[in-house]
């Protein structure tokens, strides 16, 4: 399975880490998206007309969005990740991977913005991220009400997969997560997942260690 | 206008083969500017006031200044040697002063720790005495014989290793970097990060190499630098206070910054001022 992919790009991250989370292994074929614009040449065009990245191409199929290439890798090696089949647990999947796109235009942009210089607008994209996080930490919040630590149900399924990046990487488009726990405290759900793999801009747990053992009576 | 001396040293403003006739909007120490091509396919630098600026373009970038520099632009001899390859890594826009890019540049101890499993790792977070010195005649800030151990030091290295470097500050936003070469060890590798000051807390960084390595592929060449930079880049924006201290005040170095002690001197020697706090508070 060979992912077209530019380290720094937040939905190329999405599908590096749901493969390794799922146990996949992907041949990574780097793209020179910043400085050299390779998307937007001719061999990469051919493969997605719409000039973005990842594209994810295993034989005949060739995927050019990350949702549905998350869906893919699920489907394939950890189909856990797609969810129980719950009406309710298949509607909310649906709803945040269709959010996630509002993520990648307002977040998204503001980071291109403030991090490598791409035109827009700078206080529209970071007003529209930042409600988009107020509308994500609601539904976390409701979600922790119905004993739920995940967009959709008590485990992680795609969708958590498919905004998590953005929302991660939000302060590198000057918008803080502090007002957010919700959305921090799933982040560290997150983060704290086997096999969790990192992308610049987004830590592993370096807490994550052995707890410090006292004796009773010690203190 | 400004006093500060270092209104008359060069800054990068640009690649070089990504400039147009169109010309490229950006600024300098607070100043809009526009880099352009001329007529000639000739680098041209225009500040808002419609002054002609000075040009030279050197190691894949256009560089220019604000006032009438002393010196040539400084001399990397390596970059000239036949059988480098010379990697335009490209711009990163990092809200931080200019002078705290170069500063984090020079110092080895956050490796572990911000640059995991790559340049640096736990338990490996000593760092062995090395010599500094402000060498008087070429007036540059040098660290050497800093040794350090890296569990991935190149995109040309296939394990860890003890990783030798040099750092040399040449100008006040400059930094090169000479690094053990993995594939040719009678070589040093050539990593700089030059900065371009936009605001006293703004910069544009333009990272760009000169390494022996015929394997890898330019892309990931490009990728390799840009993952370190970005992984350095939320750190520098979480800074405080925003400005350069240049005077000892909250912040109490150590042995191991024994290098931006020597930069911060200099910078305070040649009244290079822009981005820096010159009150401790």
């Amino acid at each position: 399975m060979k992912l077209y992919d530019y380290v720094l790009s937040p939905s190329c991250y999405k599908v590096r880490l749901m493969a390794a989370l799922a146990g996949v292994k992907l041949e990574i074929r780097p793209v020179d998206f910043h400085p050299g614009a390779e998307h937007r040449g001719t061999e990469l065009l051919a493969l997605n007309p719409a000039g973005s990245i990842p594209i994810l191409e295993e034989g005949d199929l060739i995927l050019t969005e990350s949702a549905a290439m998350l869906a893919y890798l699920a489907a394939k090696a950890a189909p856990e990740w797609l969810g129980s089949g719950a009406p309710e647990e298949a509607a909310r999947i649906q709803q945040w991977l269709s959010f996630a796109h509002r993520l990648t235009a307002s977040l998204g942009g503001a980071r291109l913005h403030e991090m490598l210089l791409r035109p827009g607008d700078i206080g529209a994209l970071q007003a529209q991220g930042i409600a988009a996080l107020r509308e994500l930490e609601a539904g976390l919040v409701e979600q922790g009400l119905r004993g739920m630590r995940f967009l959709a149900s008590d485990q992680p399924t795609v969708a958590d997969i498919a905004c998590f990046p953005y929302v991660a990487l939000a302060p590198d488009g000057g918008i803080p997560l502090d007002p957010y726990p919700a959305i921090r405290l799933w982040s560290r759900a997150i983060r704290g997942l086997d096999n969790f793999i990192e992308m610049p801009g987004i830590h592993r747990l370096h807490e994550l260690r052995p707890e410090p053992h006292v004796e009773p009576g010690e203190v | 206008m400004m006093q500060d001396a270092m209104v008359d040293e060069w800054y990068p403003v640009g690649l070089f083969s990504q400039l147009d006739v169109n010309g490229r909007k950006t600024a300098l120490m607070g100043e809009p500017i526009e880099v352009a091509l001329d007529a000639e396919d000739r680098a041209k630098v225009t500040c808002g006031d419609g002054r002609t600026l000075p040009v030279c373009v050197r190691y894949g970038h256009v560089w220019s200044s604000l006032g009438k520099p002393q010196k040539d632009l400084f001399a990397i001899p390596e970059a000239d040697q036949p059988g480098r390859r010379l990697v335009d890594v490209g711009v990163i826009r990092v809200r931080c002063s200019p002078l705290r890019a170069v500063e984090n540049f020079l110092d080895i101890a956050h490796f572990p720790f911000v640059h995991t499993d790559i340049l640096g790792a736990e338990p490996h977070t000593e760092v062995e005495d090395y010599k500094v010195e402000i060498r008087q005649q070429e007036d540059e800030v040098w660290a050497t014989q800093v040794k350090f151990y890296q569990p991935k030091a190149a995109k040309s290295a296939s394990g860890g290793i003890t990783t030798e470097y040099m750092y040399r500050v040449p100008a006040p936003t400059c930094s090169v970097l000479y690094k053990t070469c993995p594939p040719r060890p009678c070589e040093w590798d050539v990593i700089t990060l030059f900065v371009q000051p936009l605001a006293e807390d703004l910069c544009d960084v333009w990272p760009w190499m000169a390494l022996f390595d015929d394997v890898t592929p330019m892309t990931d060449l490009i990728h390799f630098q840009q993952t370190i930079f970005l992984q350095d880049r939320s750190i520098l924006e979480n800074q405080i206070p925003r400005l350069l201290p240049l005077d000892p005040g909250m912040e109490i170095p150590t042995r191991a910054d024994l290098t931006s002690v020597a930069y911060r001197r200099w910078l305070k020697r040649h009244n290079y001022t822009y981005g820096a706090q010159l009150v401790a508070q």
